[in-house]
């Protein structure tokens, strides 16, 4: 009977085995002995945005995808890639909307520019608020 | 039948709205102020039909009544009753209903307990309730119809999302919406006083409270639906800037801005304009969310059903009601008279600080929301995710956390600034000693940022008791108690946030059971994994023996799938201490009978949530506190006459 309810248990749960089908890339889930190596590939993971998943991380993911990608940073990573030129390797096969850093392309300066504008705007207003008298 | 008397009541609740609308406008401006009598019992009325709509979609839900279309795609008969139950707002219609109904209730105690507004005022703000509500009674009724029936009826349903199946539906969502959909409230006063022209310290006193109670909720609301994203998505983050979190938290900018300078207006009669200004963006922020959400223009973990043609209608009435209110502003404002200028060492100024910031930090995570959109209109897809985010709102909010220690410090009207200074002594102190302690031992280990965040949130921390010094402490009123709560809370929560990504401990392992496993002080000894069947999944379940140097604790991290519709969700497994939170995740099967762990020692990261819950419960005491002394002058003056008489 236990062994009835173990195999329908198995049944039910073929999804799971399905997506385990094809081997997990070696350092999908594996750390880097070294931990400095491995802070090095986390903090990038963090910031490289999973393809198949909506608005995660790949740090953060579950799709098989994220975790080929994890793998692909954290040997590249210990053969002694610095993250930048791993960000640079996967924007270019990728595009610009693989990683969440902005980048410093043109189209993005409006978007660096937009806390000195707004805080400039607001001191400007706040400005006009002070009696004259206390400011000079 | 049950589901034509829920669509019969929203169809009769809109009527109602559109009648209340014609009666305080008919009777403020046409000369006929006898209609004005029939506004309070319509809001009522409205806000009853509103309820009893819901309370027959739940009826429905929980019957599992499969002639109904949105039972049919949104539940099965098999589900636990509470999940029938909350799953009547997990999709796009039943949340939409949930919207309205708050909507409506929230109109019907506007009309029911507001005393202090002026009677003109109060029927001018009950009809710009009414105003806003059409729309989304439209809304609802024409594209969102949450009663449609289907026939032939299914034999049973397609089930609701495993990933909602969470106790935690039962309650976020609901009190995320009472403040979020009860700041309609702050929208509808300032029409209501921009229409009159009563913009003044007596109005704001009259506002303030419905601020503080939908700013209360939505505070519980984030942060009941932070912890449950912690816990549920398994990856043990908190926070992950996705859009629709940013569409919850840009309101909660902006009202707690708006709590702050609705005080300035109540207490100093200063800060007119920008108020009512903050007032209309508090909910239009509202808005603007449900809209990036429902729209499917954005991708979001939280967006359902996506359908351009509501898209559309939400940003036709974004731009009705937003467009609206700020032409009203335009046109009526420069009747308001400005109030006084501040001296530039007091109260005032620091509570305009806090404005600037949060207004600065609300614009910045709209900008960054919609960013992405705009480049994809010039063809160049970006992201823009916490790497910006946290590296420019972060110093903003740690300036602001500044502001928030030195503002209750000093004096309204005037001030001097070495005064001040002399009362952030102890607090500057602290934070000399947390610095230096922090950079002898763990130099190099923590980011600028967590390390800028445990020195701030330490001294800040004790700042916001400084108010409470040398005070007669059974003569303090609640609400000083509530703002240093609350104050007390944020730097809580920073604290958390601060030691969470400065000290969380990560270890990801292949084990078979019988291994044991070491991470941060903790032993795991993984003991063996079997089958389990709860009532709508089945699941594998690791039994593990955790234990730091004393007893040992049993945890179980469990795979589930459900069957409909199908999915694969990690229940991790979470042991709370003192100092931090042991999470636990089981993975999958990988070669050699071993299994995926992924274990996390998080030190002090509960700290986040209790912080918001400091901060709600602050803002509740501050709401009391308030309420109350107004109560008891007004006992003391019916009194006095009596006895006068």
């Amino acid at each position: 009977m236990k062994a009835l309810i173990a195999l329908l248990l198995m049944l039910a749960s073929a999804p799971v085995f399905a997506q385990s089908a094809l081997p997990p890339a070696p350092y999908a889930n594996r750390q880097i002995a070294d931990p400095a190596l491995e802070r090095k590939a986390k903090a990038l993971m963090e910031t490289i945005r999973c393809l198949t998943c909506q608005s995660q991380s790949i740090a953060d993911s579950n799709a098989s995808m994220a975790g080929d990608m994890r793998s692909e940073i954290r040997e590249r990573i210990m053969h002694g890639e610095q993250p930048e030129a791993i960000r640079t390797w996967l924007i270019s096969r990728y595009g610009d909307w693989v990683s969440y850093e902005p980048t410093a392309a043109p189209i993005l300066w409006p978007l660096w520019a937009a806390p000195l504008v707004l805080l400039g705007l607001g001191l400007l207003l706040l400005r006009g608020r002070i009696k004259k008298k206390a400011r000079s | 039948m049950i589901a034509e008397t829920g669509l019969a009541a929203l169809w009769l609740a809109a009527a109602l709205a559109l009648l209340q609308l014609i009666l305080a406008f008919a009777g403020l401006k046409g000369g006929k102020p006898e209609l004005l009598a029939a506004v309070r019992p319509a809001a009522v009325a409205q806000g009853v039909l509103t309820a009893i709509a819901f309370a027959l979609l739940v009826t429905l839900f929980l019957r599992s009544d499969m002639s109904v279309l949105l039972v049919v795609t949104n539940s099965h008969s098999m589900k636990p009753w509470l999940y029938k139950f909350a799953g009547a707002w997990g999709n796009h219609e039943g949340s939409m209903l949930l919207w309205v109904t708050v909507m409506g209730m929230a109109g019907a105690a506007v009309a029911l307990f507001e005393r202090a507004l002026r009677r003109d005022t109060h029927m001018a703000t009950l009809g710009g309730q009414a105003a806003i509500s059409l729309g989304f009674y439209a809304f609802l009724l024409f594209s969102s119809n949450p009663f449609a029936r289907i026939d032939p009826a299914p034999a049973d349903g397609q089930g609701l999302n495993p990933l909602l199946q969470d106790p935690g539906l039962a309650f976020h969502p609901p009190t995320l919406y009472l403040g979020y959909v009860g700041l309609s409230v702050a929208f509808s006063f300032a029409i209501g006083a921009l229409l009159t022209r009563q913009v003044d310290a007596a109005f704001a006193r009259a506002m303030r409270p419905w601020v503080l109670a939908a700013w209360v909720l939505l505070t519980l609301g984030i942060t009941a639906g932070s912890y449950w994203a912690y816990y549920e998505l398994g990856w043990g983050g908190w926070w992950f800037w996705d859009p629709v979190e940013n569409a919850s938290l840009m309101p909660w900018l902006a009202a707690t801005a708006l709590l702050h300078s609705v005080t300035v207006l109540a207490t100093r009669d200063a800060l007119r304009a920008w108020t009512i200004m903050l007032a209309v963006v508090a909910f239009s922020m509202s808005m603007v969310g449900t809209f990036l959400v429902r729209s499917g223009i954005l991708t979001s973990v939280h967006a359902f059903a996506v359908d351009p043609t509501r898209g559309s209608f939400i940003l036709a009435l974004l731009a009705l009601y937003i467009g609206g209110a700020l032409a009203l502003f335009g046109w009526r404002i420069g009747s308001v008279r400005e109030g006084a200028p501040f001296e530039l060492v007091s109260r005032e100024t620091m509570l305009v600080v806090n404005n600037l910031l949060l207004t600065v930090i609300l614009g910045l995570v709209l900008i960054g929301t919609l960013y992405p959109l705009m480049t994809e209109a010039f063809g160049h897809k970006v992201s823009v995710g916490a790497p910006y985010f946290d590296r420019i709102a972060g110093p903003i909010a740690l300036a602001l956390m500044v502001a928030m220690a030195a503002g209750p410090l000093t004096r309204w009207r005037k001030d001097r600034a070495r005064l001040v200074g002399k009362r952030l002594l102890i607090p500057a102190a602290i934070a000399l000693i947390v610095a230096i302690s922090l950079s002898v031992f763990a130099l190099g280990r923590i980011g600028i940022l967590p390390f800028l965040g445990l020195v701030i949130a330490l001294s800040v921390g004790v700042a916001s008791l400084a108010p409470l010094w040398k005070r007669n402490l059974r003569r303090t009123p609640l609400f000083t108690y509530g703002m240093v709560i609350a104050h007390l809370g944020c730097a809580v929560s920073l604290a958390g946030m601060a030691c969470d990504s400065a000290f969380t401990v990560e270890k990801l392992v292949a084990a078979r059971p019988g291994d044991t496993i070491q991470t941060a002080g903790w032993t795991l000894h993984f003991r063996k994994i079997a089958p389990l069947a709860g009532d709508n999944w089945t699941a594998l379940q690791a039994d593990i023996d955790v234990s730091r140097g004393g007893g040992s604790v049993l945890i179980h991290p469990q795979s589930r799938f459900f069957a409909s519709p199908p999915t694969t969700t990690s229940e991790a497994a979470l042991l709370t201490r003192w100092n931090g939170q042991l999470y636990v995740v089981l993975g999958e099967e990988v070669e050699g009978g071993r299994w995926q762990l992924r274990v996390w020692w998080k030190p002090f990261v509960t700290l986040i949530w209790l912080g918001g819950v400091m901060i709600a419960l602050g803002g509740a005491m501050a709401l009391v506190g308030r309420e109350r002394r107004g109560w008891l002058m007004k006992w003391r003056a019916r009194k006095a006459t009596e006895v006068a008489a």
